[in-house]
């Protein structure tokens, strides 16, 4: 499914907070149709790496190339380009005063992608696909942890985006939740949509990415094919990592 | 003291006068509140949205703004617009009335705002981050996201503004402006019952706030269960 296309690709990217230096001169390249997992310590630099991505955090140095764009200029219209990147959070974000069919149609309609018969269509058949087409018409507050980051899923897929960028989808859920949302993110990205996951769940990201990221003090340590990674790890920090974490 | 005259006395103001206190009185009260607490609320927003700007300047005049309303009294205010800006401003012609509608406004406008303020800040970043990350405007996330969910939660805050800017118009009584507090002076100054014309008019004041505060209770109480 992956292909040559360069889809982001980050050219030393620097971020801070304060005295603390997240990212120190990240440059990552992921391609059109590739799925790459982010793994690595907490406070390593992968969540401040992916919001950097759709700009949620402005890098203050480096620059990031979507589509060929490089959306750190001035002038870029950055909501045009977000369009076409979907985020899922760690904390699901749904619109708690929007019922679930509003949730989804809400941001087609209002950039004028869709008109509501047609963005509410979209949203029954995504709906059918995550098993949740019977809560329609339901409010947020109805729903389970795992139910509500599905939705949060099909919301961000009924903007028909390019990529879709993923923060820690499953680090809030009750443990008997995670499968059912790794299974809709499994299904996804076998569609071949082009994906970054940030993930603390080794065996999710050792199945489904064609290529795995390490990150930890602010870089990418190490990067390749997941049996290469898992199988035989280089760098004595990913060892160490990984002799913790399996 | 005659409390039997004295019962008589209020019996024989409310129907020789009632109309006074009710139609002048009340009207004048409740148009007033009104329209101080709906143009307040709009002036309120702006001046919330401004104290969340980026630029230095603009949050340190709106800091200034928020703070001299505030920090000085209302009948000070009042004072201000009555007497002195029709002075200095008589182009615009504006009677008393519309002088100490615009008067009640702007003090309201710093109290709604910081409820707002508050009420917007109280909803979760994370909302804002999920509009921002699905390509909605600032703009957009602000009117279609963070409003409505800032606006149920600060809606007891603004109906208590309410409330206090129903009692708080009693001070344009000052300039005799035909509210509620007025209509007892023109009633006492007609028949010199002075304690008898309180009570009635205290009654009136009541009756207005007080099923005004329970409907408050009762939003908040409804907001409780939902959550």
């Amino acid at each position: 499914m992956q292909t040559n296309i360069e889809m982001i690709k980050t050219v030393d990217l620097h971020k801070s907070f304060g005295k603390l230096h997240v990212l120190q001169g990240v440059n990552e390249t992921v391609k059109k149709g590739e799925v790459v997992t982010v793994i690595g310590p907490s406070g390593g630099g992968k969540s401040t790496f992916l919001r950097c991505l759709n700009l949620l955090e402005v890098p203050e140095k480096g620059q990031i190339i979507f589509d060929g764009v490089d959306i750190t200029q001035k002038g870029v219209n950055i909501d045009q380009h977000r369009q076409k990147m979907g985020m899922v959070f760690q904390n699901f974000n749904v619109f708690p005063h929007l019922d679930v069919c509003k949730n989804i149609t809400l941001t087609p309609v209002l950039t004028k992608k869709k008109t509501q018969a047609e963005a509410e269509e979209m949203a029954k058949e995504l709906l059918n696909r995550v098993g949740l087409i019977d809560k329609l018409h339901e409010m947020p507050n109805k729903l389970s942890g795992g139910q509500k980051q599905r939705l949060a899923i099909v919301r961000a897929l009924a903007m028909e985006p390019e990529v879709m960028l993923f923060d820690e989808p499953t680090s809030a859920l009750d443990p008997e939740m995670v499968g059912e949302v790794l299974d809709v993110i499994k299904g996804l990205v076998s569609t071949g949509m082009t994906s970054v996951i940030v993930t603390h769940e080794m065996r999710f990201a050792r199945e489904v990415s064609d290529r795995v990221l390490f990150m930890a003090e602010g870089n990418v340590m190490e990067s390749g094919k997941p049996e290469d990674m898992f199988g035989n790890p280089q760098t004595p920090r990913f060892k160490e990592f990984l002799s913790k974490v399996l | 003291m005659d409390f039997s005259a004295m019962g008589a006395n209020i019996v024989k103001l409310w129907t020789n006068y009632w109309h006074i206190y009710i139609l002048e009185g009340v009207a004048v009260t409740l148009k007033l509140t009104f329209i101080a607490v709906v143009l307040g609320a709009l002036l309120g927003v702006v001046v919330a949205i401004l104290k969340m700007s980026k630029s230095k300047i603009v949050r340190f005049l709106i800091t200034v703004y928020i703070e001299v309303i505030r920090g000085t009294p209302l009948l000070l205010q009042l004072y201000l617009f009555y007497f002195v800006l029709p002075e200095i401003l008589p182009m615009f012609g504006f009677d008393t009335f519309t002088w100490t509608a615009i008067a009640l406004c702007i003090n309201s406008s710093a109290y709604v705002s910081e409820i707002f303020r508050s009420g917007i800040q109280s909803v979760d970043k994370g909302q804002t981050e999920a509009a921002r990350s699905l390509g909605l405007s600032g703009s957009q996330t602000m009117m279609k996201i963070v409003m409505p969910q800032a606006i149920k939660n600060i809606l007891p805050a603004l109906g208590n503004e309410f409330i206090m800017m129903l009692k708080e118009t009693s001070l344009a009584s000052t300039f005799f402006i035909g509210d509620l507090m007025t209509a007892h002076l023109k009633v006492k100054g007609a028949t010199y019952l002075m304690l008898e014309s309180l009570i009635i008019t205290g009654i009136i004041y009541l009756a207005m706030t007080y099923p005004l505060s329970k409907l408050v209770e009762a939003f908040e109480r409804k907001m409780k269960n939902a959550d």
